[in-house]
């Protein structure tokens, strides 16, 4: 494979000689979606901003590619009242051109919105201009912490849909937070569960039954994750069991 | 010129022009002030300004540079401490904004010789405006646009969303410093307008009254410092109509402005 776009070595990320991050080693490459998951307080936001470059760390090294251009989308867009922005006004400040903001706004499905004000936008089309904003910049990496964040259900699924879609298009690096487990489990390549340390990385279907995934989110929701998976990649019965390896064509059909 | 000379020559004219010009960054620096909240962080600096004052008559240095000399050293401090977090934001505004004046105070009292209009300095002193006040004003105002000019898209950037600014490669934190130094140096010209005590009006109410009615925020900068104008013409004329003190009726005029803009554009809306 050809170089990484971020490798990190042995990553460590101290606050007051207390380990956030304990020496985490990673590698994104173009066309990868990783996903972080992880308790609160695991140092997901703290490894993310190590990435971006705006948290120092304390041991260990963040190489980047040579002029990586990283699209990033924060957990919120809190605006403050007494700031007045329209939607076109904060893409224009990406310094990109109005034609290249508009076509990331349609991409991003909220083209619409261009003359809106930024302070009547709803959760998930703030989410979406977020997205847009770090698209202009036509990234090598996008960066997100918990895009979904104030989404609903439906929302978040087609988000996470729009993800995988921009990856394709761009052909960048993808390296997310997420707490919706589920969603992850089906839209992402690579999961990596953090407390930490890396506690175990991997494909989903395989991180559910890693012993250290079942310790760090208990047993149900590891099951439950494993058998969401299957959903996924293999078939259920009518009545809901999963139907285990050599099941039918027709089992594939109603999918 | 001849004209020119006529018109500096009048103590009325000096005190429209100097307030203009204060005005004129009044007006970006307020909307600053209101996006960040920092209206009690302007309040401190604004009365540290006093004891820059006592400062400048002890080592005898110009009035102005001693000013902004300790607005941007106690801007600092204030940034080191608040980094520290023993003590909350507000609480230490607090501390230091109060500390700061009565120890002017106090260092002003101990230097029974200067003859200082404490007055002049704690609510302003406009009409006694002279030409060498003129050309620091119009100096400090020409500096401050077109840093503001350079710098714009970046403060705006960090002001809306600071870790997404130093990601797309913003110096945020020389920004800042720079918005702080931009802070002292209009406080050390505004001071001689409004006063100490009232410097944080003409930079707040003329832009709260612009929020009201603007989309986008270099509009919000032009509306406020159209009400910047309209307070400091209005305070003036009615100072010398009806013979009141001139920086508190710039402060009256322009909330009269604000109380006026918010109660009609409230009708609008409903």
């Amino acid at each position: 494979m050809t170089d990484p776009l971020v490798r990190l070595e042995n990553l460590t990320v101290r606050f007051d000689e207390r380990p956030v991050v304990d020496r985490v080693n990673l590698a994104i490459h173009r066309g990868d979606i990783i996903t972080i998951i992880g308790p609160n307080g695991a140092g997901k936001t703290t490894l993310i901003k190590a990435v971006l470059g705006i948290q120092k760390v304390s041991a260990g090294h963040v190489s980047l590619k040579k002029n990586l251009v990283i699209g990033y989308v924060p957990q919120h867009l809190t605006l403050e009242a007494t700031l007045p922005v329209s939607v076109k006004r904060f893409m224009l400040l990406s310094g990109q051109s109005i034609a290249e903001c508009e076509s990331a706004l349609a991409r991003t499905g909220v083209g619409h919105l261009l003359h809106a004000s930024v302070h009547h936008l709803s959760g998930g089309e703030k989410q979406r201009l977020l997205l847009a904003r770090a698209l202009a910049r036509k990234p090598d990496l996008l960066v997100l912490d918990e895009p979904a964040q104030g989404v609903d259900i439906n929302g978040q699924a087609s988000l996470y849909d729009l993800i995988r879609e921009l990856r394709d298009d761009l052909n960048c690096g993808v390296i997310m937070i997420s707490h919706d487990l589920h969603l992850v489990m089906a839209a992402t390549d690579k999961v990596i569960c953090l407390n930490q340390h890396v506690c175990c990385s991997g494909y989903p279907a395989d991180i559910s039954h890693d012993p250290a995934f079942i310790e760090t989110f208990g047993r149900p929701v590891a099951e439950s994750l494993a058998v969401y998976h299957h959903h996924h990649n293999h078939s259920h019965d009518l009545h809901g069991d999963v139907v285990e390896g050599g099941h039918t064509e027709c089992d594939h059909a109603h999918h | 010129m001849p004209i020119i000379d006529a018109v500096l020559d009048d103590f009325f004219w000096r005190a429209l022009i100097g307030g203009l010009g204060v005005a004129l960054v009044a007006g970006p620096l307020g909307c600053f002030v209101v996006w960040r909240r920092m209206a009690y962080f302007g309040d401190t600096l604004a009365h540290s300004a006093l004891l820059g004052i006592a400062l400048s008559f002890l080592i005898s240095v110009p009035l102005n540079l001693g000013v902004i000399i300790t607005c941007v050293v106690l801007a600092m401090a204030l940034v080191l401490l608040s980094r520290t977090r023993t003590l909350a934001t507000d609480t230490l505004l607090g501390i230091l904004a109060h500390s700061a004046l009565a120890i002017g105070l106090v260092t002003l009292s101990f230097m029974p010789d200067v003859r200082v209009d404490l007055t002049g300095l704690l609510f302003g002193d406009l009409l006694a405006m002279s030409r060498n006040d003129l050309l620091w004003i119009y100096g400090g105002a020409a500096l401050i646009l077109v840093l503001l000019a350079v710098l714009w898209r970046g403060l705006l950037m960090s002001t809306i969303h600071e870790e997404l600014a130093r990601v797309e490669g913003v110096a945020v934190e020389r920004l800042r410093l720079v918005l702080m130094l931009m802070f002292s140096l209009v406080i050390a010209v505004a001071m001689k307008i409004v006063g100490v005590l009232l410097i944080t009006a003409l930079l707040i109410i003329p832009a709260a009254t612009a929020r009201r009615l603007a989309h986008n925020p270099e509009i919000m900068v032009a509306m406020a410092i159209g009400f910047g104008f309209i307070a400091v013409s209005g305070g003036l004329s009615l100072s010398w109509h009806l013979d009141t003190p001139a920086g508190p009726s710039i402060v009256v005029t322009a909330f009269v402005a604000f109380l006026l803009v918010y109660g009609a554009a409230g009708k609008v809306r409903t």
